[in-house]
């Protein structure tokens, strides 16, 4: 489901003398469906840099990144945007949304932009927020009001919301207390059995042992400095 | 799913000022449903251009490819000026950065909103006004406002009101110059969800101009970067701020200040 052939990415910093900065090179790596597979390596390593390329809001310089037989190296905008509204999902560190938005209608969006009743997104959504432990008199309310780990529990229901057939998860578990990481495991779980491919960066090694089946370390794309 | 036409395809628009660059050589396809931003600095074009693909400014050279709902794809430089005219009020649409550009300050909202649906032939004063209140309430105006003036309004619920008079005619092709320009943030934020929700429901395409790159992360599928009056970078919104590959660009996005 995600194919990466032999990838490689430098960044070019104009603004600092037009220094290029080589950071992962002959990157190759498969995850198929139902399987969740684990970016390994040290802080640096570029970790985060290859997922962002498979996500997309990277440029890949050479190479091939297939998700469900697009090349997200070579798509047209247009191509990648269709992506990830039906294919590809997401869960980043970061939640970017526009201001006074309720959390509720955040979760429900990806579902929205498919087309699905605003009263089906909803519920859905709602049925998400419950499960991840979000009290019910916060969904009217924007995320941006919110606690760090109220803000990771909204970026994972939305990431969850539709059952897309590749995801991409950027630590998930980090910054949930025990019960709520529980939640998330097994989200992750359920998603593997009904065939989603996942890749996946986990520091928390006993979530890493149980979701991944296996890792793949990412120092060795790396680029000697 | 994916449609096989664009809905405007924009070739080699030129336009100068005498010696001076105004836009030059652009190009580009927008297709159904989505939103493009073009961004860059005071002077880099981007009004420039807007007005040329709008039809408020003739380009020197270029050609405007318009998936017409009749005909098909037809040039709009080439048409006569009836049928573009038709084509500004009904399919397309133009949301001015500042709303007294954009309505008429000494007309009542509703007459505003009504005005648009008499231009293309409506003529039922009832199902009108019924319309107009519809509009008020999509774009949260209490509908008891609708024989107000706009001067009566505060910036944010006459750009609110400008958009209703823009969108009664079911446009596919909205043009918005800086449409949150003048606006204080807590407003922006509120128009933003708005034109988001209008865009969605609607299907709308879009052409967005604007010197805020957080509003264009917000709305915009795609962006372009405009200096001196060419591209210098264009693709998808968040690749394009995310990872920066022009000089520009990288310096535009580094200058952002982070709240």
């Amino acid at each position: 489901m995600i194919v990466v052939e032999n990838v490689s990415k430098n960044f070019t910093l104009h603004n600092q003398g037009g220094i290029v900065l080589p950071v992962i090179t002959g990157a190759s790596l498969a995850v198929a469906a139902g399987q969740c597979v684990g970016l390994a390596g040290s802080s640096g390593a570029g970790k985060s840099t290859l997922m962002r390329m498979i996500w997309g809001n990277y440029r890949t310089d050479s190479g091939r990144i297939l998700v469900g037989g697009t090349d997200i190296a070579r798509a047209e905008p247009r191509q990648i945007i269709a992506l990830r509204r039906t294919t590809l999902g997401h869960v980043s560190q970061f939640l970017r949304v526009v201001p006074r938005v309720p959390a509720i209608d955040v979760v429900a969006e990806p579902l929205l932009t498919q087309g699905t009743a605003p009263d089906v997104a909803r519920a859905r959504a709602a049925a998400l927020l419950t499960r991840l432990n979000i009290p019910e008199h916060l969904w009217s309310l924007s995320p941006t009001t919110f606690s760090g780990g109220e803000q990771q529990r909204v970026n994972i229901a939305r990431g969850f919301i539709h059952p897309w057939p590749a995801l991409l998860l950027d630590e998930p578990t980090a910054s949930l207390d025990a019960g709520n990481r529980e939640v998330v495991l097994t989200l992750i779980e359920e998603a593997k059995a009904r065939g989603a491919a996942i890749l996946g960066i986990f520091h928390d090694e006993g979530a890493r042992t149980r979701v991944c089946d296996r890792l793949v370390d990412v120092s060795r794309f790396a680029v000697a400095a | 799913m994916t449609p096989q036409t664009p809905l405007l395809s924009v070739r080699g628009i030129t336009r100068n000022y005498g010696a001076r660059i105004g836009c030059a050589d652009v190009s580009f396809d927008l297709w159904p449903g989505e939103v493009m931003g073009i961004v860059g600095e005071s002077g880099s074009g981007k009004s420039t251009l807007l007005s040329c693909i709008a039809g408020h400014l003739t380009p020197d050279t270029g050609s405007l490819i318009y998936d017409t709902r009749a005909d098909g794809p037809r040039d709009v430089l080439a048409m006569p000026e009836p049928e573009r005219r038709m084509l500004g009020r009904t399919d397309w649409a133009f949301v001015h950065q500042n709303p007294r550009d954009g309505l008429r300050m000494g007309v009542s909202a509703g007459g505003n909103v009504g005005e648009r649906l008499m231009a293309v032939g409506a003529r039922h004063y009832g199902d009108i006004r019924a319309q107009a209140t519809d509009w008020l309430e999509r774009v949260e105006i209490d509908a008891g406002r609708i024989d107000d003036r706009p001067r009566q309004f505060s910036g944010g619920m006459q750009q609110r009101l400008q958009i209703a008079r823009n969108l009664v005619t079911a446009p596919r092709l909205i043009f918005m110059d800086e449409p949150t320009g003048g606006l204080d943030v807590s407003v922006q934020a509120r128009l933003l969800d708005l034109l988001r929700g209008l865009v969605r429901q609607m299907g709308l395409s879009a052409v967005i101009v604007t010197h805020d790159l957080a509003v264009v992360r917000l709305l915009a599928d795609r962006i372009m970067v405009m200096k001196d009056g060419r591209v210098v970078e264009a693709g998808l919104t968040d690749q394009v701020l995310d990872d920066p590959q022009h000089a520009y660009t990288q310096l535009l996005v580094s200058s952002v200040l982070q709240v």
